[in-house]
């Protein structure tokens, strides 16, 4: 489904990525791991088109997205729902859901997105309540609902997460984990970013881990977390499932 | 002429030139909220709106339905052309340098407004026959109220774009968070572009409707800028309800003033009054700082 090729990118003269190549497949759950600047947010940058590699390519369904507009990648269905949340705050929690939608404004959708407002608001029961209330004023666990929810209105194929449980209490981390899981059966896989490791792969089904630009391991949820050195190196032993992924 | 008649005059000519600034003070937040630029062609924007009222109406004698909306269009056509011929070119993103070229394209149009149009001060026949109204005691031309009621009008269309369609909530979501835009699919080039049209549309609206009062010429709209600009400032810059309150406030407090003092005093007393307001609420009457970081 979602394949990188052999993805380089620098930041003038600073390669943030290295011949980094990955894939995640329909109804799968992938977690990208890796410590504070290993590059994961800058291949997040590239795959939704916000960044055009230097050599290699993003595929979806086999179709050419890398070098791309943005608006293209969305509608060709791959979304990322950002580091931070980055709700419009000011609009309210509806607006903001309509937004996510702009990619299928046209006429011909109007019924399925209708249908899709009701799919979002059922898996997020609290943004229900709130509709009408400007998205700033909800708490971070909110916030992150309406980020998501906002990017599932865009019907995509493939979601991108980028750090989902930043700053968020381990309560509502698990919260915003188990809808990740439930993701996969409304047809849609997920590329999910993480510093908490441990709370990422109870829920993805394989793993890569990355550390200065290139991919170091990747293999299954539980390879992960067998290999002794890894969990050291890379996940951090003092890490627990749940903990709040907050960068230092 | 009574106390109470000579307030309502006051009133009412402060009312007319205040819809002015806010109008024009529109124009600069709109501009501001899609780019974080101050755009100093906003004042050639309302120069061209009544420059081609004067033509379109005078020389062309087209009807006011007709001149007015290819007026609007042509200068939101320039506003369109400034973004993407000076704006988005430009080798630098340093917003002092844009700033800067939005000077030196006000000079340029200036200097081609001269060229076509002359230096002398056209008269642009008014939107219906000059026949004096009396309202609450104050005694109006028919323009007056058509000043009031176009920029209403200009209003009520904002608020129904910005908060009842898609497009609208896009140059908003633009505004408040490009980036996260851009993600969910939304062209903010586009959005951008956009802004620039709604604030030449509303710049030639400006000067569409004060000339006939003011007469045109290449450069009666530089004056009526800095006051938008002023306005915006004293609203609290890039809020849109401040940009009317703000241009409101100022056009009553030149009237006021000038009524009250000298009129060689109406900029001075705007002016201190505005200096005022900032000292106590540096933000504007409306602004709110940052927007809360989420």
């Amino acid at each position: 489904m979602l394949s990188v090729q052999s993805v380089d990118y620098s930041y003038g003269p600073v390669k943030a990525l290295r011949e980094v190549s990955l894939t995640v497949g329909p109804g799968e759950i992938v977690s990208l791991l890796g410590a504070n600047g290993a590059g994961k947010t800058t291949l997040l940058s590239v795959i939704s088109g916000l960044l055009a590699p230097a050599r290699g390519q993003v595929l979806l369904g086999g179709q050419v997205l890398s070098g791309r507009k943005t608006s293209l990648v969305v509608e060709a269905g791959l979304v990322q729902v950002p580091e931070g949340r980055q709700v419009f705050g000011p609009l309210s929690v509806e607006e903001n859901l309509q937004l996510g939608a702009y990619c299928r404004r046209g006429r011909q959708h109007r019924q399925q997105v209708s249908r899709d407002f009701e799919q979002v608001y059922h898996l997020f029961p609290p943004l229900a309540r709130r509709r009408r209330q400007p998205a700033g004023t909800l708490s971070g666990g909110e916030q992150q609902m309406v980020a998501m929810g906002r990017a599932l209105m865009a019907a995509p194929k493939v979601l991108l997460l980028d750090e989902p449980s930043l700053g968020l209490a381990p309560l509502v981390t698990r919260e915003i984990f188990d809808i990740i899981k439930k993701l996969p059966e409304q047809g849609c896989s997920v590329l999910l970013v993480e510093q908490n490791a441990l709370g990422a792969l109870s829920v993805a089904h394989r793993g890569y881990v990355l550390t200065n630009g290139s991919i170091r391991f990747s293999g299954s949820a539980a390879e992960i977390l067998g290999d002794r050195q890894l969990r050291e190196a890379f996940l951090g032993p003092e890490r627990f499932e749940g903990s709040t992924g907050n960068k230092p | 002429m009574s106390g109470w008649e000579q307030l309502s005059q006051y009133v009412m000519s402060g009312l007319t030139t205040g819809s002015i600034y806010a109008l024009a003070a529109l124009g600069f937040c709109l501009i501001y909220n899609a780019t974080h630029i101050v755009n100093f062609a906003q004042g050639d924007f309302i120069s061209l709106g009544g420059l081609m009222m004067y033509t379109l109406l005078g020389a062309a004698g087209l009807p006011a339905l007709l001149a007015l909306p290819l007026a609007v269009a042509v200068v939101a056509g320039l506003g369109v052309m400034l973004e993407a011929l000076a704006i988005r070119r430009a080798k630098s993103r340093d917003l002092t340098v844009l700033i800067f070229i939005t000077v030196a394209a006000s000079a340029l149009f200036r200097g081609v407004f001269k060229e076509i149009w002359g230096k002398q001060a056209l008269a642009v026949p008014p939107l219906s026959p000059d026949v004096p109204l009396r309202f609450l005691g104050a005694t109006l031309t028919p323009q007056n109220l058509w000043i009031l009621a176009i920029t209403l009008a200009a209003i009520a269309v904002l608020i129904y774009f910005f908060n009842h369609t898609l497009t609208g909530r896009a140059v908003r979501a633009v505004a408040i968070n490009p980036k996260a835009a851009a993600l969910m699919g939304i062209d903010t080039r586009r959005m951008v572009r956009l802004s620039f049209a709604l604030a030449g549309g509303l710049g030639a609206l400006a000067g569409a409707i004060i000339t006939p009062i003011t007469t045109a010429s290449y450069h009666v709209g530089v004056m009526m800028g800095l006051k938008g600009f002023a306005a915006a400032v004293l609203g609290g810059y890039g809020n849109f309800l401040g940009a009317i309150v703000g241009g409101l406030t100022l056009g009553l407090l030149e009237s006021l003033g000038a009524g009250a003092l000298s009129s060689a005093y109406k900029d001075v007393i705007a002016f201190v009054v505005l200096l005022l307001v900032l000292f106590i609420r540096p933000r504007g009457l409306l602004g709110r700082g940052e927007e809360a970081r989420v």
